[in-house]
């Protein structure tokens, strides 16, 4: 009760009923410690060889999924690795791969259903590709043509989808997360059997945005996963200059928010805690915090080279040793449910689609001259059509001051 | 009708005639709203579309931003637009390029609203106008209301678009009485955004003003018309997009401008009406455009020196009577110059 006074309680000492709950008062001058003596533990199901680690609870997947499952992050690798050679060639501006975070990627998008909008950074196209965005789709935002659902207006990598409930990347670090409580509160008022999920990185959980949207969540009792993909590094920051905390996972409990900590190169621990995750935040309408121990295997981005501010037997330890394609092959084969055959058969079919997807992307037309006009409005005002009659002229008038590829 | 209660009627109307609309911000529910915007408001429409929130500008307005990415219709309330700089980032790389940026996929049906400019002895923290910020920005939509008539219909207006609107008001508005015809308040009301409104024709000087300054424009054609000096005040009301098309109209027939304005000069809406006007219509110009704007200055708290960083009715009075003075005596050097040839031809 709120505004009550300070009542004795003889058996507790004294305890103040306070906004919140009871605060015991005590004698003894103790500060909160600000590091733990233990670490919050991590949730795993597979150790390093693929095999269940001793009395690991998970939830049961079939073979189908699972071959899926493993499917999409070998086609995720294959698309990662033709785009980064086109990117390398010159023939795309600019890449960033999920090396290393495969099993997040498709572990988290099939523990969900396609009723749960996604509200990505952009290391997780895994969760599109496995709600069905096809690698030509892909493609086409790459080369930004004319089939690019974003009309050529965003660098690469900056996918987006209505059809697949996957809001179009933000290039702002960490905008998407209170964003996607937006949306949950949205998914709240209609009453909807679904819930958020937002992706970030250690680095985004610096950002004001992370701490507003976290609070903002519990207050308002909104059903969002918040899942961050701590790999260690915001492009060439480390963990230890981005903050001091356990992590990320102990924030969660600070904002009263309900957190876990799951190994991030683990395909069944991710997909076993996101769907409990869904479960909590949808039946219970609560905001859940899961922090995935990672690794970024591959550069931030083509923009940089890491090899510069890392060591390279830690890129290599974590790329062999704790590969999280490797290990769910390992587990899905001692089942019987793979073998070297179709091992083979995928890896070359996926090549071979990716890199017929490129070639059709970078042929196809250009988006139109209008395209430049559309959408800055529902309605282009005036002075937009005006704009764009004074380029169509002056285009006529000097064609050769202008792109050929561009459709007029 | 004042224009708080219009623009609580505004409010209140449009949240009833669509549950996807809902307002969010610091103290607009059980506290009605730090200016009583949102008065009966939690009341009738219960805690879930009147929502208080946490004190985190950038926090609700990235919220307010996803729940209209996601179908809702919000209307995010700024104690004042001074502490919305800590929300700029949601509301200009968020709001108002996501639907550019997402290729029409993402619309952002939002509103964002509250008091902007001078209100009286708040200082610099809480005196500034954003209309220049937020009108150079492509993808919002920037409306300015002085009157009842206006709050009411544009309010209206911004919360029935699909795109998204910044929505200046005034504090020192909020008390001000103002008629109000019986067409403006009927709950289809609406004005159209992009439209300024003449509020007193003229012929000899276009004045164009926003907001509160409107009310110090209607004033100083108060004074002029008793000097024999007809001016033209025309309220903008929508600074993005601007309509040009008015204010030329206006110009071709006065051959004459000021621009008003609380805001800072340099990069302002004046300038940008200044350049408007020397771009579409120069020739018909008869004198250098004037420009009043707030001074240079950060807003100084001591009520004086307010007083000098704020445009005075005296400032516009004088500027239109410069613009008006600079042509008659052109035309008084004019007629010296023929007289003068004529002389010189005499003697010859």
């Amino acid at each position: 009760m709120y505004g009550q006074d300070a009542v004795w309680c003889p058996m507790n000492g004294q305890v103040l009923d306070f906004p919140g709950g009871k605060v015991a008062f005590t004698p003894e001058m103790r500060f909160i410690s600000g590091s733990p003596v233990e670490r919050a533990h991590c949730y795993r199901v597979l150790d390093e060889n693929g095999q269940l680690t001793m009395s690991s609870k998970f939830k049961q997947v079939s073979e189908e999924i699972a071959v899926k499952m493993y499917s999409d992050m070998v086609t995720l690798q294959t698309m990662d690795a033709v785009f980064y050679e086109a990117q390398r060639q010159g023939r795309i501006s600019f890449y960033a791969t999920t090396v290393g975070e495969e099993a997040i990627n498709i572990a988290s998008a099939a523990a969900l259903t396609i009723d749960d909008p996604v509200f990505p950074q952009y290391r997780e196209p895994g969760v599109l590709l496995w709600r069905g965005f096809t690698l030509q789709e892909f493609a086409s935002q790459c080369f930004g043509n004319k089939d690019d659902y974003g009309k050529g207006r965003q660098m690469p990598i900056h996918y987006g989808s209505n059809k697949h409930n996957y809001f179009t990347v933000a290039a702002t670090i960490a905008t998407q997360i209170p964003h996607a409580v937006g949306a949950a509160y949205s998914l709240k008022m209609d009453g909807k059997k679904a819930c958020v999920i937002t992706y970030f990185g250690d680095g985004g959980t610096s950002e004001g945005d992370f701490h507003a949207a976290l609070n903002f969540a519990a207050v308002m009792e909104v059903p969002v996963i918040f899942f961050c993909r701590n790999n260690g590094w915001a492009i060439s920051t480390p963990t230890s200059d981005q903050f001091r905390s356990d992590g990320v996972v102990v924030r969660g409990s600070a904002y009263g928010i309900r957190s876990i900590r799951v190994d991030g190169n683990d395909a069944l621990a991710i997909y076993t805690a996101v769907n409990a995750a869904r479960e909590m935040a949808i039946s219970e309408q609560r905001p859940i915090l899961i922090e995935a121990l990672t690794y970024r295997v591959g550069h931030h981005s083509t923009s940089d080279d890491s090899t510069k501010y890392r060591p390279v037997d830690e890129i290599e330890w974590w790329s062999s040793a704790r590969d999280p394609v490797a290990r769910f092959r390992k587990w899905i084969e001692s089942n019987g449910w793979w073998c070297s055959e179709d091992e083979s058969e995928l890896r070359k079919s996926a090549r071979k689609q990716m890199l017929h997807a490129i070639q059709v992307a970078e042929k196809a037309e250009k988006p139109q001259v209008a395209e430049l006009f559309t959408d800055v409005y529902n309605v282009p005002p005036s002075n937009l059509c005006e704009q764009e009659k004074l380029l169509r002229e002056t285009m006529r008038r000097h064609p050769q001051d202008y792109p050929p590829d561009v459709p007029v | 009708m004042t224009v708080r209660e219009a623009l609580n009627s505004a409010l209140d109307e449009e949240m009833s005639a669509d549950s996807k609309v809902f307002l969010m911000g610091e103290e607009v529910g059980e506290y009605q709203g730090a200016y009583k915007i949102s008065k009966g408001l939690l009341e009738k429409y219960g805690p879930e579309r009147v929502l208080d929130t946490p004190i985190t500008e950038a926090g609700f307005t990235g919220i307010g931003v996803g729940a209209a990415y996601y179908g809702l219709k919000p209307v995010v309330e700024f104690m004042t637009f001074n502490f919305a700089m800590q929300a700029i980032d949601h509301i200009i790389n968020s709001a108002a390029k996501t639907n550019y940026m997402s290729a029409g996929q993402i619309s952002v049906p939002i509103v964002f609203r509250g008091p902007n400019g001078a209100a009286a002895g708040v200082g610099a923290q809480h005196s500034q106008c954003y209309a220049a910020w937020y009108g150079s920005c492509p993808g919002l939509k920037v409306l300015a209301p002085y009157s009842s008539e206006d709050a009411r219909g544009l309010l209206k207006a911004a919360v029935r678009d699909p795109d998204p609107v910044v929505f200046l008001e005034n504090e020192l508005l909020y008390g001000e009485s103002f008629p109000v015809s019986a067409e403006a308040l009927d709950s289809s009301f609406c004005i159209p955004i992009g439209k300024a409104k003449i509020e007193r024709e003229g012929k000899d000087v276009t004045i164009t003003a926003f907001s509160k300054m409107v009310g110090s424009a209607l004033k100083a054609a108060e004074i002029l018309a008793k000097e024999g000096i007809s001016a033209e005040i025309i309220n903008l009301r929508s600074i993005r997009p601007l309509d040009r098309a008015t204010i030329n109209a206006s110009v071709r027939k006065t051959n004459r401008l000021v621009t008003v304005e609380e805001g800072f000069p340099q990069h302002g809406v004046g300038a940008e009406i200044c350049i408007s006007v020397i771009e579409e219509i120069f020739e018909y110009l008869d004198a250098p455009v004037e420009r009043i704007a707030g001074a240079d200055v950060p807003m100084p708290y001591a009520a004086n020196l307010e007083r000098m960083a704020l445009p005075q009715v005296e400032d516009i009075v004088r500027a239109a009577k410069r613009t008006s003075y600079q042509i008659s005596l052109n035309g008084f050097q004019l007629l010296s110059l023929i007289k003068h040839i004529f002389e010189v031809r005499l003697r010859i």
